[in-house]
C-alpha cells in the first residue's frame, strides 16, 4: 500500500526521509505531520527516528542503507550519530563516509542485496559500500543520468526508474539486480523518482500529487497490494483492480 | 554449416511509460503526460485576457495607443496589429509571442480579431504552443486633435491673404487654385475679411505650407510674426501664435500701368504705359503700342513697386470705327520679347457716350489688332481726360502719350454670356461670407469671362459642366454672337461629388 503524504508542502518527501526494512529516518520539520505519518504506519514494525544530518534536515539525499546498515556523509556530527547510534536496531551497522559527493542519497541507489552507484564514486567509498551494506556494487548510469540514486529507486520486490529508460537499458539494470524493473513517474509526471517516493518491501510513500495511475504502477512494481493480502487482508486481485479503479474515479474528481 | 550473421545492433527502444493523468501508454516527455491532458491540464494562456477594446477616433481613423499617443491604421494593417498587442496584458512577460494576425471580420462590425500564437516553457526543456483568438471591440472617442478642429474657433497659425484692389478677381482665381491643389484641405477654418481671406490652421507646419504654396502660384510676399500666448519657465515651453500676412501684388489683368522711366529702361525700354495681360507666378505686362511683352516676378515687383492707372471699373466704352493692321514693315522695331499672340493695328474709334454728340474720332495703337473690326464695343481708358495721379506718369509729357488706350473687347451683352455660360465652378466653404453685393457679383462674372477668353488661365482651373444648361441650351441656340469665346465640352469635368464641402455655385 502506497500513501500519499506532504513535508510542509513540498511533494519531495524523499528529500526528507529515508526507509528501509529495518528502519526509518525522517528530517526534523517545522510540525509533526509529517513523522506522524511515518509514524503511525510504520512504528510497530520498525523504528521511525528522528534526526538531522550535519544539522541539515534533507537527510533522504544526503544518508543510505539497507537493513544491514546506513551509511551517514562526513558532514554528520558525533552528537547526531550518536543519537541515530542509539536509535538504530543493534544488528544494522552505522558508518561515517568521508566521500567527496556528500549527497549519498543520490549518487547512491541500493536494496538489501545490490547497489547502482555514480560512476565518479570513490573506490573507497564503494567498499565501505560493499561492507556496510552488505552490498554488491555496480557503477550504473540511469538514461545517461549519473545521479542513479534521484532517478530510480528500488527495494528487494521491485524498481521504478526514470522514464526515459530505454527497454535495453532497463533489461539490463534488471538482470544487475535481479528485480523487476519499470519506468514511471511520481507527483504528477516528476521524473525525480527518488525525490517523490520513499518505499521499503511491504509499506510506499509518495508525495500528494501523484496520481492514482501512478500509485498503481507503484505499488504493482513493489508488489505493496499483494502484501496486504499476505497480511491477512481478504482481498480478491479482482477486489484490488476495484479499488484501483476507484481510486482513479475519485482521483478524477477531486 | 551456416554462421550465424551477429549483427544485430544494439538498438534502443523507447520505453513506454504511463501518463500520468490518464494511464494511457506515452512516449516519455518533458511533463510525463499525453497531448490530450496536456490540453486540458495546462493553459498557457490562462493569464492573457480574451477581449479587450480598442479607441478609435472615427474622424482621422486613428487609434489610441495608451496613453495619449493616436496611430493612424486601416483595417487589417500592420500598424493596428502593433496597436492590438500593446493593448494585450501579459504578452513577452509571461509568455513568447511566435505569430499574430487578423481573422477577418466585417468592418462595420466594430470588432477586431486578433489570432496569436504563443510559446511558454512549462517545466524544463518542455515548450508549449498555444494559439487563441483575443476579440477587441472598437470604441469611437474623438482624438485631442479632431476635438479642436470640432471646437472650430482653435487655432495656432493663421494664414491672411490680402491684395489692396478695390475688386476681388483675384480672390476668385486662388479660390479655383486652392480648390484644385486642395492646398486649403488643413485648414480649420476659412473666412473672408475685408480685403482677403483668412486661413486658419491648428498646426504651424500647415500654414507654412499654405504660405509656400501662395508664393508659388502668384506673385505674392509673405511676412511672419508670433505672438506669446504662455510659457513655461521650467520646461522652456514656448506657446505661441502664429501669423503669416501675405500679400498678393495689387495688379491685375487689364489693369493699366505707368512704369517710371528708370524702370522702363530696365525692362528694355517697354512702355511706359502698358497693359498688364495676365498675372500668374510673374506680372505680364505688354506694351500696347509695340506688342514688347514683360514678366516681372514678385521679388522684380516688391524692389519696385508699381500701382495700376486705373481698374476695369474705370474703363469706358468706345465703338471701333476702322481698323488698320500694321504690317510688317509700319511696325516699330522691337529689342526682346515680342508678343506672336497679339497683333498691333492702328485702331479708329469713338466713345459711346459721345456718339451722336460730338463726332470726334480717337486714332490709337493697340495690341487687340486680331480681334477687333469695325463696329465691335471695345473698352479703352481715356488718358487725356482722366483724372489721375501718379508719380511715375508726371515724369513723363502727357501729350506724347496715347490719347486712348485700348484694353479689352466686349463681345455681347454679360446677360446673354451669363446665360449661354454652361459651365460651373466649386466654391470654398468660407465663413462669414457676408452680403453678396453687386459688385461682387460683377466681379465674378469678369472673372468668369476672362477664363473664357484665356485658355491659358484656364489650365490652373477646374471647370465643371453645369448639367441644368446644358440641357435647357441645347434646346435652341440663340441668333447671333457667334464670336462669343466659349470653353469646350471636352474641357469641362463631370462633377462627381454631390455631398462636398466645397459648394458648387447655384
Amino acid at each position: 500500500m502506497a500513501v500519499r503524504t506532504q513535508f510542509e508542502s513540498s511533494n519531495d518527501i524523499g528529500v526528507f526521509a529515508r526507509i528501509t526494512n529495518a528502519y526509518c529516518l525522517v528530517g526534523i520539520g517545522g510540525s509533526e505531520n509529517f513523522y506522524s505519518t511515518f509514524e503511525s504506519e510504520l512504528s510497530d514494525h520498525i523504528p521511525v527516528i528522528h534526526s538531522s544530518i550535519g544539522d541539515c534536515r534533507i537527510v533522504g539525499r544526503l544518508t543510505v542503507g539497507n537493513r544491514h546498515g546506513l551509511l551517514v556523509p562526513a558532514s554528520t556530527t558525533d552528537q547526531e550519530l550518536q543519537h541515530i547510534r542509539n536509535s538504530l536496531p543493534d544488528n544494522v551497522r552505522l558508518r561515517r563516509c568521508e566521500e567527496r559527493l556528500s549527497a549519498l542519497g543520490n549518487v547512491i541507489a541500493c536494496n538489501d542485496y545490490v547497489a547502482l552507484i555514480h560512476p565518479d564514486l570513490d573506490k573507497e567509498t564503494e567498499q565501505i559500500l560493499a561492507d556496510t551494506l552488505n552490498v554488491e556494487c555496480f557503477r550504473q548510469t540511469i538514461a545517461d543520468r549519473v545521479l542513479v540514486g534521484s532517478y530510480s529507486i528500488f527495494t528487494n520486490q521491485g524498481g521504478l526508474v526514470h522514464p526515459k529508460t530505454s527497454i535495453q537499458e532497463q533489461e539490463e539494470l534488471s538482470s544487475l539486480l535481479q528485480v523487476p524493473l519499470v519506468a514511471g513517474t511520481v507527483n504528477r509526471g516528476s521524473d525525480v523518482i527518488g525525490a517523490g517516493l520513499l518505499v521499503n518491501d511491504w509499506m510506499g510513500f509518495c508525495g500528494l500529487d501523484t496520481t492514482a495511475h501512478e500509485i498503481s504502477v507503484i505499488e504493482s512494481v513493489f508488489k505493496l497490494g499483494q502484501h496486504n493480502i499476505m497480511g491477512g487482508a481478504t482481498t480478491t486481485s479482482a477486489a484490488g483492480t476495484n479499488k484501483t479503479i476507484k481510486d482513479a474515479l475519485v482521483d478524477a474528481l477531486t | 554449416m551456416e554462421y550465424m550473421t551477429n549483427d544485430v545492433e544494439p538498438t534502443t527502444t523507447v520505453a513506454k511509460i504511463l501518463c500520468c493523468q490518464c494511464g494511457v501508454l506515452i512516449e516519455s516527455n518533458a511533463l510525463n503526460m499525453c497531448n490530450g491532458c496536456m490540453q486540458t491540464q495546462i493553459d498557457i494562456t490562462e493569464m492573457i485576457p480574451k477581449q479587450g477594446q480598442l479607441q478609435m477616433c472615427n474622424k482621422c481613423i486613428r487609434y489610441l495607443q495608451p496613453p495619449t499617443t493616436w496611430i493612424a491604421a486601416q483595417l487589417e494593417s500592420r500598424e493596428l496589429l502593433t496597436v492590438c498587442l500593446k493593448r494585450i496584458k501579459g504578452l513577452n512577460k509571461e509568455v513568447r509571442l511566435i505569430d499574430a494576425g487578423f481573422i477577418w471580420t466585417e468592418p462595420h462590425s466594430k470588432r477586431v480579431k486578433v489570432k496569436l500564437t504563443v510559446q511558454k516553457e512549462v517545466a524544463t526543456g518542455a515548450i508549449l504552443q498555444q494559439t487563441f483568438v483575443v476579440e477587441f471591440t472598437i470604441f469611437n472617442q474623438i482624438c485631442d486633435d479632431c476635438q479642436k478642429i470640432e471646437a472650430k474657433d482653435y487655432w495656432k497659425a493663421l494664414v491672411q491673404v490680402r491684395q489692396r484692389t478695390s475688386h476681388k478677381k483675384t480672390f476668385f482665381y486662388l479660390e479655383q487654385l486652392l480648390l484644385k491643389h486642395n492646398a486649403h484641405a488643413d485648414a480649420s477654418n476659412i473666412k473672408q475679411v475685408n480685403g482677403g481671406l483668412d486661413f486658419y490652421f491648428a498646426e504651424q507646419n500647415s500654414a507654412r505650407k499654405l504660405a509656400d504654396f501662395l508664393m508659388c502660384v502668384v506673385p505674392c510676399r509673405f511676412e511672419t510674426s508670433k505672438r506669446l500666448i504662455s510659457h513655461d519657465i521650467h520646461s522652456n515651453i514656448y506657446n505661441y501664435k502664429y501669423t503669416y500676412i501675405v500679400e498678393i501684388v495689387p495688379v491685375c489683368k487689364d489693369d493699366i500701368v505707368c512704369l517710371s522711366k528708370k524702370q522702363s529702361k530696365q525692362l528694355g525700354n517697354i512702355g511706359p504705359m502698358c497693359i498688364c495681360s495676365r498675372v500668374t507666378q510673374n506680372v505680364y505686362l505688354i506694351d500696347p503700342k509695340t506688342l514688347k511683352v514683360a514678366p516681372i516676378s514678385a521679388n522684380d515687383y516688391w524692389r519696385s513697386p508699381f500701382t495700376a492707372l486705373c481698374d476695369s471699373k474705370h474703363l469706358v466704352e468706345y465703338i471701333v470705327c476702322d481698323v488698320n493692321v500694321l504690317d510688317e514693315h509700319s511696325k516699330p522695331h522691337v529689342y526682346g520679347k515680342e508678343s506672336q499672340k497679339h497683333v498691333l493695328a492702328e485702331v479708329f474709334v469713338m466713345k459711346s457716350s459721345e456718339i451722336g454728340v460730338v463726332d470726334k474720332q480717337y486714332s490709337t495703337i493697340s495690341h487687340l489688332g486680331h480681334l477687333l473690326h469695325p463696329g465691335d464695343t471695345v473698352m479703352g481708358f481715356d488718358l487725356q481726360n482722366s483724372n489721375v495721379s501718379d508719380p511715375s506718369l508726371d515724369q513723363y509729357d502727357l501729350d506724347q502719350l496715347a490719347d486712348v488706350i485700348l484694353v479689352k473687347k466686349i463681345y455681347a451683352d454679360k446677360s446673354l454670356r451669363n446665360r449661354r455660360r454652361q459651365w460651373k465652378l466649386k466654391h470654398l466653404d468660407v465663413e462669414d461670407v457676408g452680403s453678396v453685393n453687386s459688385t461682387m457679383e460683377r466681379d465674378y462674372t469678369d472673372f468668369l469671362e476672362d477664363l473664357e477668353e484665356d485658355a491659358v488661365l484656364r489650365q490652373t482651373v477646374n471647370v465643371y459642366k453645369d448639367e441644368k444648361k446644358f440641357q435647357s441650351n441645347n434646346i435652341g441656340d440663340e441668333e447671333g454672337g457667334e464670336d462669343i469665346p466659349r470653353i469646350d465640352l471636352n474641357e469641362m469635368l463631370a462633377d462627381m461629388t454631390m455631398e462636398d464641402s466645397d459648394k458648387m455655385d447655384s
